[in-house]
């Protein structure tokens, strides 16, 4: 197994829009949806990166350009050197062993006229490469025990197990080819809470064990803040903020992030009054016509005339320690917890 | 339990084992792992349901019988219903009597024979009719809705300008056109198929939509599965069911329908003999001799219920959920 922290993946200026045709025979495109506009990151092995924002604001779609199943309007997606947004037929299929998915509805993300031992084996009926066929329901048994399922549950369906069961099953699914990155889309936003917790532990024991990279969507902050090294705060298809996770939480810089982390719900009474809520107006603008300049201006409270008409890039900006793309950044503690 | 005293330990035995192998299964891992028993897929689990459900056992049965019946038809009675001298015009219309156990019909012929005859180019018309609309049509709704696109809209279209055909006169004008080619009863399965196959490719493409916009379609194309194999593993066994259903319904449809061609004077034609043939005939005379209709039509929904009912078991036992 390589070491910790070397770069498996490296995003770079990834778009993806969806374009808004008129007509029935002859399409005309009259516009598009910008749901990714211009992403980048990267990420090391081992690492986790969370990707947070509010619901319409690309998270899934970036996911699946990250995936190839979507084919990025422009940008690269490089997997261990390779771009994975180029690739195509044997080579994308062997690139697709380096990264896998967990879904985020673990009712719908598993065929239920499979049993769960097809379910997990079929990675390897797909790259049969990876095990020799008289090995598969052996190694198919091994996945059920390292994500704490009974492996003699091998020939049930998965209506006969929970939803946090489910989400494991995922899981292993995702683990069976060995994987370098795996990309949580939401993993545990359609589970309970108590559910929850031994998921995302599962997850984390998992990465201990198999050095495993992962992008970490979701929209629960603190979800993502327990298991996260470092966070992108996406808005409209854009990276507004990104740091590691103590920066992003305590001393986050854009307006948005502010916005966004005054929301997050305080268990503890006191902590809760001392916190302040910073409360939005309106909605967030159509992604098939976003503001100019500065995506979030239309409902900034610091908006001033340059944000209208000077994008602001993702950049390290005074007086902040991590990279934001505001005109006016200052790092502000909005929780007060800690 | 307490109905079986004389039992003996035995049993109880055996019982309690089982329930302790049970118990043992439940809790999750356990050190030493079994090997699993045998390892279980949607077909064989579908098939080891199937031969447990009554209704299987049952509507094979029948179905066994009638082919039985189509293809030795001797075997069920000694009369010829293709000699004409077995026919006697003094005694048409006749009820039941000895050796004539369904009566006779309005030339003087055997019922019951005739009947019996009769099943061959009933079910031979029905069940391949059948069995074509549902590949074909079965077939191209498949890759229609699974592939999108381009290939979507040309067979929908093209589905279309069939389905905008009426069904009795289009399937007139083929039988007539092609009546020359001696084709028999195939020149019905035919014209029939051509009629009937839109309807199971609307049915098939509209449940693998549904079924294509899940997440486990999704999550097998992240895996890199292949078109073949998403439509065959993942999209066919999750859209079947609605098909198995109408196909099964169908079949009776088209045995009438076959009868409908009858009437018109294409189709199967007399001497020779079919269920629909025999139902029109004595349609006009129903009133005053009801037994020349209401036999054949009691063997034509004996074949239909016996299909159905074999559908509507394979669609169960495709489905984890009502095992």
């Amino acid at each position: 197994m390589a070491t910790k922290g070397e770069r498996i993946l490296e995003v770079r200026d990834l778009v993806k829009h969806f374009p808004l045709t008129q007509g029935i025979v002859m399409k005309r495109q009259i516009g598009a949806i910008k749901a990714v506009d211009g992403v980048s990151f990267d990420l090391d092995r081992g690492e986790t990166l969370g990707i947070v924002g509010e619901s319409g604001c690309g998270k899934s779609t970036l996911a699946k350009v990250l995936m190839a199943l979507e084919r990025p309007t422009s940008g690269s997606v490089m997997i261990n050197g390779k771009d994975i947004a180029k690739a195509r037929g044997a080579e994308l299929k062997r690139m697709r062993r380096n990264i896998q998915m967990v879904m985020q509805d673990p009712y719908t993300s598993l065929n239920p006229r499979m049993t769960v031992g097809d379910i997990i084996g079929e990675p390897y009926d797909i790259h049969t490469e990876v095990a020799p066929k008289g090995d598969r329901a052996r190694k198919v048994q091994e996945l059920l025990e390292v994500v704490g399922l009974n492996p003699d549950h091998i020939n049930r369906y998965p209506h006969q197990f929970s939803g946090g069961q489910r989400q494991r099953i995922g899981i292993a699914r995702g683990l069976a080819l060995q994987p370098e990155v795996i990309v949580c889309d939401e993993p545990v936003s359609a589970l309970d809470v108590s559910i929850q917790a031994q998921v995302i532990n599962l997850l984390e024991r998992l990465q201990n064990e198999f050095n495993l990279a992962y992008i970490f969507i979701a929209h629960d902050l603190s979800v993502v803040r327990h298991i996260s090294d470092r966070v992108a705060v996406m808005y409209l298809g854009k990276v507004v903020e990104i740091g590691n996770d103590v920066d992003i939480y305590d001393k986050p810089a854009h307006p948005y992030a502010q916005a966004l982390l005054s929301a997050v719900p305080v268990p503890d009474p006191e902590g809760r009054e001392q916190r302040e809520r910073i409360i939005l107006q309106g909605d967030p603008p159509s992604p098939a016509n976003p503001p100019s300049g500065c995506r979030f201006r239309t409902r900034c409270w610091k908006a001033q005339e340059i944000c209208a008409t000077e994008e602001p890039l993702l950049q390290i900006r005074p007086g902040t320690t991590h990279e934001s793309a505001c005109h006016f950044a200052e790092t502000h503690d909005v929780v007060h917890v800690n | 339990m307490s109905d079986m005293p004389q039992a003996g330990p035995v049993p109880q035995d055996t019982q309690t084992l089982t329930t302790d192998e049970k118990a043992t299964a439940s809790p999750p891992p356990a050190g030493g792992r079994k090997k699993a028993a045998r390892s279980a897929s949607l077909w064989s689990d579908a098939w080891y349901d199937l031969r447990r459900r009554p209704m299987f056992i049952f509507s094979l049965i029948l179905i066994a019988i009638l082919l039985v019946m189509s293809f030795w038809p001797s075997l069920f009675t000694s009369i010829n219903p293709f000699d004409a001298r077995t026919c006697e015009l003094s005694t048409a219309r006749q009820g039941p009597s000895s050796g004539h156990p369904f009566g006779r019909d309005s030339l003087g012929c055997d019922v019951f024979a005739r009947t019996i005859y009769g099943a061959k180019n009933s079910i031979i018309i029905g069940v391949t009719t059948t069995v074509i609309t549902a590949l074909v049509g079965g077939l191209l709704g498949l890759i229609a809705g699974a592939r999108g696109g381009l290939t979507d809209t040309i067979t929908s279209r093209v589905t279309e300008v069939f389905f905008a055909i009426p069904s009795i006169l289009g399937a007139l004008l083929i039988t007539a056109t092609f009546r020359d080619a001696s084709l028999g009863i195939w020149l019905v399965v035919i014209a029939l198929s051509i009629l009937a196959w839109p309807m199971t490719f609307r049915i098939m493409r509209a449940a693998v939509l549904t079924a294509r916009g899940q997440d486990f379609v999704l999550a097998a194309r992240a895996l890199g599965a292949s078109q073949a194999r998403v439509m065959f593993k993942h999209l066919l066994p999750n859209a079947v069911a609605p098909v198995i259903v109408v196909a099964t319904i169908n079949l009776g449809g088209f045995i009438a329908a076959e009868a409908a061609l009858s009437f018109l004077g294409v189709g199967v034609q007399s001497p020779d003999i079919s269920w629909g043939l025999m139902i029109a005939d004595a349609r006009n005379r129903f009133l005053e001799a009801p037994l020349p209709l209401v036999f054949p039509a009691v063997f034509l929904s004996v074949t239909v219920l016996a299909f159905i009912m074999l559908g509507d078991a394979v669609r169960d036992a495709l489905d984890p959920k009502l095992r």
